[in-house]
Parts: C-alpha cells; sequence; structure tokens
C-alpha cells in the first residue's frame, strides 16, 4: 500500500520519536509512506486563532501538493496537523467563496481528491487488527495503559470524522491486541492545555496534572498518545507526584513486533519509561 | 451600522449564536472555564447585549484553547469554537491590547517561524517568543535537556519553496 506521508514540523524536532516509531511500524505493516515533497506548516493553533483564511490556505497548499503528486490518500501523524488538515478540507467543500479565494491563492485549485488518514485509523481499518495480531512478537504482559486519544483527533466530530468521538476504542484495540491489560477511563478525549502549556504553563500543569490523577486512579501505569502536543505536554508538565511515563503508540507496536528502534526512543522521553519497562521484562 | 451580534454571526457564517438557549452544556465542558474572565455561554449573551469592548478585552478569548468540546456538545450547534476564533481576529484587527499578551506573542512566534522557513523549528520558534514576551528563564533547564537528548535540532530543513508560502501570508493579510 502506497501512501503520501505528511511528519509536520514536530515530527522532525520534539517528536522525532513518533516520526521514527510510525515509519518503522508502517513498514512493517507493508505500507509504503512517501514524504510530500516540500510540505510546509499547517499553521497549527496560532493560525485559526488568529487569521481564518491563512488557516485555510495553509493545509490547502499541502493539500494541493499531494494531489498534483497524483497520490490519494495522506497519512498525517500530528494530531493537530490532522485536525487543520481536515478542516481546511471541510471548508473548501462547504464554502465556494472560500475555496475559489482560496484556490487564486494556491494558484492552483484543489480538486478535493486526496483522503486524509490518521496512523490509528489507517492501521486498524486499513491493516487491520488481524494483521496487527500477527506480527505481534511480544506481548506486552503486565503494561497498563490508558489510551488518550485528545481534542484534535476527534473533534468537531463532523470535521474529522474519527470513531465514537465521546468514547474511541480503536487505540484501546491496538494497544489491547499488543497484549497490554488497557484501562478504562473517561479523561481519552479530555483536553491537555495544547499550546497554552508556553504562554500559560500555570494552566497546563493543572490540566496534566488532573489527567495524570485519573489515569493513576484507572491503575494504569503508563498513558499512550498519538498527538506530539499532548505528548510534550504529559511528558513535561506533570507534578512530580503523579507522573508516569508516556508512549507515542506506534512506540509500543514497534516493541511488541520486535522492531528494532524503541530502547533509542525512550531515551528521548522526559520521564524515563526504562524502569518501568525492564521491571516488566519489556527491555 | 451593523451591530456586535451581526458582525459576529457573519464571520462565523453558521448558525446564529442566539439559538442559545443557556443550558451552559458549553461551559460544563469547557476544560478552561474556571480559569475564564467569563463563561463561554455568557460571552454568547454579552455579544447579544452588544458588550464588544468588555468581549475583545477579556481574557477569555484568548484562554479558550480550542479543543472544541463546546461545539461537539451544544444541542443548537452554536460554533462556539469558531466563535472565539472570530472574536480573537476581532481584537487584533482593531488592536484591543489582549489581556493574556503572552498568548498572543506566541501566536505572532509561530507564525514568524513558517513565514521565515515554512516549517516550525521549535528552537527558533522558542527563543523567538521568549525574546519578545521577556520570559527568558523559563523551562531553562528542561530545554537545555531537551537539547542534551537530541530532541532539539538547532539545524532543520526548511521548504525550499518559500516564495510560494511567503505569498500565501501576504494574500490573505488583512
Amino acid at each position: 500500500m502506497k501512501v503520501s506521508y505528511y511528519p509536520g514540523c514536530s515530527l522532525h524536532g520534539t517528536a522525532k520519536e513518533y516520526d521514527q516509531s510510525v515509519k518503522a511500524v508502517s513498514s512493517a505493516l507493508g505500507i509504503d509512506l512517501a514524504e510530500v515533497e516540500d510540505w510546509s506548516c499547517c499553521g497549527a493553533t496560532s493560525a485559526h486563532s488568529t487569521n481564518f483564511k491563512l488557516s485555510v490556505a495553509l493545509p490547502a497548499r499541502n493539500l494541493v501538493l499531494i494531489e498534483s503528486a497524483g497520490d490519494k490518500e495522506v497519512m498525517v501523524p500530528c494530531a493537530a496537523c490532522f485536525n487543520r488538515f481536515k478542516s481546511a478540507q471541510h471548508h473548501l467543500a462547504h464554502d465556494d467563496r472560500l475555496k475559489a479565494a482560496i484556490d487564486g491563492i494556491i494558484g492552483r485549485p484543489y480538486q478535493g481528491t486526496v483522503t486524509v488518514k490518521h496512523p490509528i485509523g489507517l492501521f486498524h481499518d486499513d491493516v487491520g487488527m488481524e494483521a496487527i495480531a500477527q506480527k505481534v512478537v511480544r506481548r506486552l504482559t503486565g503494561l497498563k495503559p490508558v489510551s488518550y486519544y485528545g481534542c484534535l483527533l476527534v473533534r468537531p466530530p463532523e470535521v474529522c470524522q474519527f470513531e465514537n468521538y465521546e468514547n474511541p476504542y480503536m487505540l484501546d484495540e491496538i494497544l489491547g491486541t499488543l497484549g497490554a491489560e488497557v484501562k478504562q477511563w473517561s479523561f481519552k478525549t479530555d483536553c491537555c492545555g495544547g499550546s497554552l502549556t508556553i504562554s500559560r504553563t500555570d494552566v497546563v500543569r493543572n490540566l496534566v496534572d488532573r489527567l495524570m490523577t485519573m489515569a493513576r486512579e484507572a491503575d494504569a501505569n503508563c498513558v499512550v498518545t498519538a498527538c506530539p502536543v499532548c505528548m510534550a505536554n504529559l511528558d513535561t508538565r506533570a507534578g512530580d507526584n503523579v507522573k508516569l511515563p508516556v508512549f507515542y503508540f506506534t512506540e509500543l507496536m514497534a516493541l511488541a513486533m520486535g522492531i528494532p528502534g524503541p530502547a533509542d526512543w525512550f531515551k528521548l522521553h522526559m520521564v524515563d519509561p526504562t524502569p518501568l519497562m525492564s521491571g516488566l521484562g519489556l527491555m | 451600522m451593523k451591530t456586535f451580534l451581526e458582525e459576529v454571526n457573519e464571520k462565523i457564517s453558521g448558525v446564529p449564536i442566539q439559538r442559545c438557549y443557556h443550558c451552559r452544556k458549553c461551559t460544563a465542558g469547557c476544560p478552561l472555564a474556571s480559569v475564564m474572565e467569563y463563561n463561554p455561554n455568557r460571552v454568547i449573551k454579552m455579544i447579544q447585549m452588544g458588550m464588544k469592548k468588555e468581549v475583545l478585552n477579556s481574557s477569555t478569548i484568548w484562554l479558550c484553547a480550542s479543543c472544541e468540546t463546546c461545539i461537539t456538545r451544544c444541542p443548537n450547534e452554536v460554533d462556539i469554537a469558531r466563535m472565539m476564533d472570530v472574536l480573537r481576529e476581532m481584537a487584533l484587527k482593531e488592536g484591543v491590547p489582549a489581556k493574556e499578551k503572552n498568548v498572543v506573542l506566541f501566536h505572532e512566534a509561530f507564525l514568524r517561524g513558517i513565514k521565515l522557513r515554512g516549517r516550525i523549528n521549535e528552537p527558533l520558534m522558542m527563543v523567538n517568543y521568549k525574546l519578545r514576551s521577556g520570559d527568558l528563564f523559563s523551562d531553562m533547564s528542561m530545554g537545555v535537556e531537551m537539547l542534551l537528548k537530541g530532541k532539539l535540532p538547532l539545524i532543520s530543513p526548511k521548504t525550499k519553496n518559500l516564495r510560494a508560502v511567503k505569498e500565501i501570508f501576504e494574500k490573505t493579510r488583512q
């Protein structure tokens, strides 16, 4: 399966372990990723908070690049980029005047032929749970994660078109297939505070402490995410008394699938997951 | 002359916000409501009452994290998250000084980063933000630790066709 790949800025920086693990797992599952040629930033929160047209035009440039390359599908692992791509597609499909203006700005019309996919959905639905199960060589016995989807994969529902937006389960199912004992909690889609982490760190600390407290109450020993912003906040803003190791779901997939890399990726985490993993005999 | 309500509704271009019947589901689900100056549903009422200055001046519009819980749960499909974007854009356009000035400085540093390189280089963007906000020392030790781990590459590839990106900024400038 050939799929276009949009890493976004974080995956080339603070989230490089996400980039590397997504690529390694995709390759093992037979997905051939080709990075979008000369991509640019999606604009993230800062564009849509200050300039609506800019927030549509920035992802639109990338969609046009993907379309021009003849690709039908693009994998977008960063939840923030995923949301901005989906949002731009939604506005372009529903507002003809805006569509004409954006086409003019980009200099080439977007035909609307690209499907934007997040790796959770792509792995769960397109690759399929059975194919993933067949690749598991080391079950993650003893690992008790809560799955944390955050905001931008699931909301708003009619834009993101992600399953079950108040209580999503795809990530839970993937982790269960790896042999982890997934814990249930009601904070799967609660907000971590996003980019306020820089400008209002105090607010984000409170939100993250609450998430970690609730994860502990659910008897989890780690938190699993699919978003570089959530990862940064959960991994750096939790208080010492509540913090837990945090993983990108693809790191755990790689570990269970016997793909080399996890030990190096874990070194990039701020909350060191190696004591937990060695204690469980998983490393 | 348009009322504040008409102005906001026109820019949202969706369900008119006066459809809100104040069930407060938005406020109940808002993760930032406890630190906001006015709760989300109260902002709607204030817009209806024409309290433009108070709304655009408020910390609320800059503390909204765009988690989209409000629009997801609103029984009347009032797009409060989009409304917050509209209010922020109006505040900037009308030169209303932001009560949460660092939030605005962060957005400016972020967008400047895109304009300069096509892609965000996180350490450069952070330095830019810190110099402008004067908040020089918070997260210093964490930044050093990240740098040592190799999480913050000082050099990262730019978008080659920077002209295309700059043009997007120029043509969408308001």
